[in-house]
């Protein structure tokens, strides 16, 4: 198979248009993840039984079970129930949904690295539960686990062509129905990996200097 | 046990009322029984070997950990309990809130808000809780930290500061709340022996100064003697003896008290 310069460049103004829903569906689901995370992470640590052990099986029901049978779940058969999603909205859900068990997991790590002296120091100047997380332990938990959330924002940003499968026309669908329609694979494909490739190496290179910047800081 | 005030009755209701207090850890009983009363004003010495329960008084005072069993009473309001309904049902988070700010500690550890500056460490509570104007809490903060000695730390981080001023301005945090009673736990137990003078100063100071109540749990004997008007000597839970300071450490009548006293000198503590 020969590789066609013109074939290439005529499929590129396709593909970059699925580029950019790729970052789009990223930012948004990373966004997802690490708000839903946290609350993850704070929930599971509720005095509450009532509150923390409904958490805890949610958190480890979907870490448990694959990303791709959670998007056909939502997507196909969530619907049944009369619940009928865009794709975009559904992939958003489901990858935000899924990391999310995974941030939960970098939170409640940074948040276990605080020292129970910082608790107690919050209690005996009187501040209340929500003061002490949103002042006291928050802001000293988040800067050392950057550099890890990053990770999994790398991760899911390479994870997105599993959307194709609920029909989202992110760039990995792009260059399957390019493919399908000119019967050339080795083009679109070859073209996906190295936008895939190229946006990851900008990533690498600013978790670095994330790592860099809150690693120390974490000190 | 020791009848639990020393000062005649009818001198003015305690400000600390604690009534047959029991704190277990598992299996482990800390405290069993426990009552004594604290006046307003008073300045406590509570000295002990280690494992005989004096910390974890002072941290049940400060909600720092759950009662087993009796009673605690703070400015005339029980601790641990309120009422509910014509009847007396364990206190909630609320109730603990609404406590605790008659309440201030410092801890062995400092325990500063290493993300904070020195200004913000002692302003964050009183806006947070009182709702304080920045510019009143930064004014107030101020005027504390002179008297520790160190407005010119206003701006720096905890971690410039050295373990002395580390705990002045844990003194000083603790002070902003205005707090009716303090609690110092151990304060001086985690510092540089060159670092402790400059602590006990401003304690001497506070002491001396203002009509707070004060609770210390210490191993520095000479600094128990000169600060407290009552000392109380605990062991496994329980106060073994209790008096004036020249009493306990001069004259101690009870054996254990004694043997105590001797293992502390032998260990290079001043008395």
């Amino acid at each position: 198979m020969e590789w066609d310069w013109t074939f290439a460049a005529e499929i590129t103004p396709v593909l970059l248009e699925g580029l950019k829903l790729t970052l789009l569906i990223t930012l948004l689901s990373a966004i997802v993840a690490a708000v839903l995370g946290l609350v993850f992470a704070v929930a599971r640590r509720a005095q509450s039984p009532w509150v923390a052990r409904p958490v805890t099986f949610l958190v480890e029901f979907i870490r448990g079970t694959p990303l791709l049978v959670q998007l056909y779940f939502i997507f196909y058969v969530l619907p049944g129930a009369g619940i009928l999603l865009p794709p975009l909205v559904a992939g958003v859900i489901g990858m935000g949904l899924h990391y999310a068990t995974y941030t939960a997991e970098v939170y409640r790590a940074g948040i276990e690295n605080v020292a129970r002296g910082q608790w107690e120091a919050a209690r005996a100047t009187n501040l209340t539960t929500r003061q002490t997380w949103a002042h006291v332990i928050l802001p000293q938990a988040v800067p050392p686990m950057i550099p890890a959330l990053a990770n999994y924002l790398i991760a899911l940003f390479k994870e997105t062509p599993l959307l194709s499968a609920i029909t989202v026309l992110e760039m990995m669908n792009q260059a399957k129905l390019v493919a399908n329609s000119s019967y050339r694979y080795i083009e679109p494909m070859t073209l996906v990996g190295v936008f895939f490739l190229a946006m990851s190496l900008v990533s690498v290179v600013l978790l670095r200097w994330l790592e860099h910047r809150f690693g120390r800081l974490a000190k | 046990m020791v009848p639990a005030s020393t000062k005649g009755a009818g001198v003015s209701d305690p400000i600390i009322r604690i009534q047959q207090l029991e704190k277990s850890f598992g299996p482990l009983r800390v405290l069993d029984g426990l009552s004594f009363d604290v006046q307003p004003g008073e300045k406590l010495a509570l000295i002990g070997p280690s494992g005989s329960g004096k910390t974890t008084i002072l941290r049940m005072l400060m909600t720092l950990e759950t009662i087993s069993g009796g009673r605690i009473e703070v400015c005339g309001e029980p601790l641990y309990h309120m009422q509910r309904g014509g009847r007396e049902v364990p206190a909630d988070e609320a109730h603990l809130h609404h406590m605790r700010r008659h309440i201030g500690m410092v801890f062995q550890h400092f325990n500063l808000f290493p993300h904070k500056s020195v200004l913000d460490n002692i302003t964050l509570a009183p806006m947070l809780t009182k709702g304080e104007p920045r510019a009143k809490a930064e004014a107030h903060a101020m005027e504390l930290l002179d008297m520790v000695g160190l407005a010119e730390k206003a701006r720096a981080m905890p971690s410039q500061l050295s373990g002395g001023q580390k705990q002045r301005v844990a003194i000083a945090r603790a002070l902003a709340l205005k707090p009716r009673i303090m609690l110092f736990d151990e304060v001086t137990s985690a510092l540089d022996p060159e670092l402790v003078e400059e602590v006990l100063l401003v304690m001497k100071r506070l002491a001396a100064e203002t009509d707070m109540t004060m609770l210390l749990v210490t191993h520095e004997m000479g600094f128990a003697h000169e600060f407290a008007d009552r000392v109380l000597f605990f062991d496994k839970g329980r106060i073994i003896e209790q008096g004036p300071p020249e009493q306990i450490f001069t004259h101690p009548t009870h054996e254990r008290t004694q043997t105590f006293l001797r293992k502390i000198i032998a260990a290079g503590h001043r008395v």
